[in-house]
């Protein structure tokens, strides 16, 4: 579904993406981790299209998306950003209903079907009840929800989140990303997904790429990547693994001790 | 659906607006009673002594003028809205971004040129006005500019350097060439010195242009109130769509500017009202400015002319009397709503 081929992306003279590959299948979750400036929110930049790349394409179904007007793109994948930075004053309708954007001329008339897929991504992110509240107005983890709904309006077979749980507390971080793995398993989509959090990555994610420094330096499901001797490496900590009681996944502990 | 989304505000502008053109046709140095006004416009006035008087400053001043007022409103507070949307800033405005400083220094400067007249006709003022605005919007926007976004403080401090420069430039200009620039004088100060209908002719196209443009950019606006990385990845064109709106919204500017002088904070009190009262979806907000635009700037005209009648106040001292308290407390309030 997915394609990245070495994707090279950099700022000025400094490199930040090396000679990344990749590929998301349809109803997968993958889960970008790897320590802070790793690159994995320029990761997520790049795919959408927001970075220019210096080398190498992203495919969709096999074809390069480099010639594709924004509006042809948005219909292929939606972002779902960090909650930063939004207009206070807009409505959480108003906010869900620009997700449709890609479908609409330029006076941005919604008809049936953008009200019912509205409709539907409303319901499905729990924000229904709180469609005439303002953006301003709400907590991190509804503006987090009303993102996730305005990417579903978007309707695409593509998903790429960046560090949806960032701000959440555990009760709204395990209900986000239960909700994304439905939605990958439900409507086939293909997810990518940056994440902090390790032990909910071993939970939710089916495979995992670690960056470190730029590069894909592990790449596989949340077992063969979570171990500690690649999280040494690209963490440079010590970590202790354990599996989790009910779902045999990793479980990654802070071992107290440094390298 | 969206209970924003009535026909009420559009209404009640209308209605405002309406009131608004009758007074400012009727009053003035000379008032003229509504029965006659009725009688001049049905066109059943013959005879009597008065009525041609009464008819030639119905038909001659005041009409033509109420009429290049009403524009000239319609065009700042259209254009201020598309600025604060673009800027993503509430607080630009065409005058404090210095765009109508630099629209003012393009039209003295065809003023001052018999060659730009020779080419340009009666087109020059507006034409270099327009370059004047487009130049000075994309130099303070180049400017403020810091990473990705238009921070209040830089876009402020760009726009006021850069106005004070063209300013600066006028003021010079108008020292050097005695005579021919005075009128340029009272025009800055806004005042909408030039009178009869050629004005209007001119500047109608121009304004009719731009604002339909900017009143069917709302949806575009409003993508992009989620900044431009965002408003990319939802599929909006996002630098075509800038440049569009700059060039209407500085087309607007400068013909506002090229026969109305230079007449501040309308642009930006007025779609700062319209939002506290109906929201900020631009869709509704642009149209709803262009319509109080209009109505305030007509009633604060019509205040210039009353206040020391018969002497006549630039309009633009008006408006800065009542503009700038205003925008002291828009820039308290959103700074105390930041800090909350």
């Amino acid at each position: 579904m997915l394609g990245i081929q070495s994707l090279t992306v950099g700022y000025g003279a400094r490199t930040v993406l090396k000679d990344i590959s990749l590929s998301v299948a349809k109803g997968e979750v993958m889960a970008l981790i790897g320590p802070n400036g790793s690159g994995k929110t320029t990761l997520i930049r790049a795919v959408s299209g927001v970075l220019d790349l210096r080398l190498g394409q992203v495919l969709v179904d096999g074809k390069d998306v480099k010639h594709l007007s924004p509006a042809q793109r948005a219909a292929r994948m939606a972002v779902v950003p960090q909650a930063r930075n939004l207009p206070e004053s807009f409505t959480v309708y108003q906010t869900v209903l620009l997700g449709r954007t890609p479908y609409l001329s330029w006076l941005g008339h919604p008809g049936e079907k953008d009200f019912a897929r509205l409709e539907w991504a409303l319901e499905r992110t729990d924000t229904k009840m709180l469609a005439d509240r303002l953006i301003g107005e709400l907590s991190g983890g509804e503006q987090q929800r009303v993102l996730l709904a305005r990417a579903l309006a978007q309707d695409t077979p593509i998903l790429l989140l960046d560090e949806p749980t960032a701000h959440l507390d555990i009760n709204h971080q395990a209900r986000l990303l239960n909700l994304v793995q439905e939605l990958a398993r439900e409507q086939s989509l293909a997810i990518l997904m940056a994440l902090h959090d390790l032990n909910l990555v071993a939970l939710y994610a089916d495979r995992v790429a670690l960056l470190v420094n730029g590069s894909v330096a592990a790449l596989g499901n949340p077992k063969e990547v979570l171990t500690p001797d690649t999280l040494a490496l690209a963490y440079g900590i010590h970590l202790k693994v354990i599996l989790h009681p009910d779902y045999g996944t990793p479980l990654v502990l802070p071992d107290g001790h440094h390298l | 659906m969206d209970k924003r989304l009535t026909i009420r505000p559009y209404l009640l502008n209308i209605l405002l607006l309406l009131l608004a053109l009758l007074f400012s046709i009727a009053v003035g140095a000379v008032v003229i009673p509504p029965g006659v006004l009725a009688r001049l416009f049905l066109g059943s006035a013959t005879g009597g002594d008065i009525l041609p008087a009464f008819r030639t400053i119905l038909f001659q001043l005041r009409l033509p003028h109420t009429a290049l007022v009403m524009l000239t409103g319609a065009a700042l507070a259209g254009s201020g809205a598309a600025y604060q949307g673009l800027f993503r800033n509430p607080l630009a405005d065409p005058y404090l971004i210095g765009v109508a400083s630099g629209a003012g220094l393009g039209a003295v400067l065809a003023m001052a040129s018999p060659l730009a007249a020779h080419f340009l006709g009666m087109f020059s003022v507006p034409a270099a006005a327009f370059l004047g605005a487009l130049l000075t919007v994309l130099a303070v926007y180049w400017l403020a500019r810091s990473g990705k976004f238009v921070p209040t403080t830089t876009l402020i401090l760009a726009g006021v350097a850069v106005g004070s420069f063209a300013s600066a430039l006028t003021s010079f200009l108008m020292l050097r060439s005695q005579g021919e620039l005075h009128r340029a004088i009272a025009w800055l100060l806004g005042g909408t010195t030039s009178s009869g209908w050629q004005p209007v002719l001119v500047t109608l196209p121009y304004v009719i242009l731009s604002l339909v443009l900017l009143s069917l950019s709302g949806h575009a606006l409003n993508v992009l109130q989620f900044g431009d990385e965002q408003a990319q990845q939802l599929g909006l064109p996002v630098e075509r769509t800038k440049a569009l709106l700059i060039l209407a919204a500085s087309l607007a500017t400068a013909a506002a500017v090229s026969f109305s002088g230079i007449i501040g904070f309308v642009g930006l009190i007025v779609p700062h009202l319209a939002r506290l009262l109906w929201g900020s979806d631009y869709r509704r907000l642009i149209p709803l400015s262009i319509l109080g635009g209009a109505s305030v700037l007509l009633i604060a005209d019509l205040l210039a002319r009353v206040i020391l009648a018969p002497e006549e106040l630039p309009v633009g001292i008006v408006t800065a009397l009542a503009g700038a308290p205003f925008f002291l407390w828009v820039l308290r309030r959103t700074r105390s709503s930041r800090e909350s």
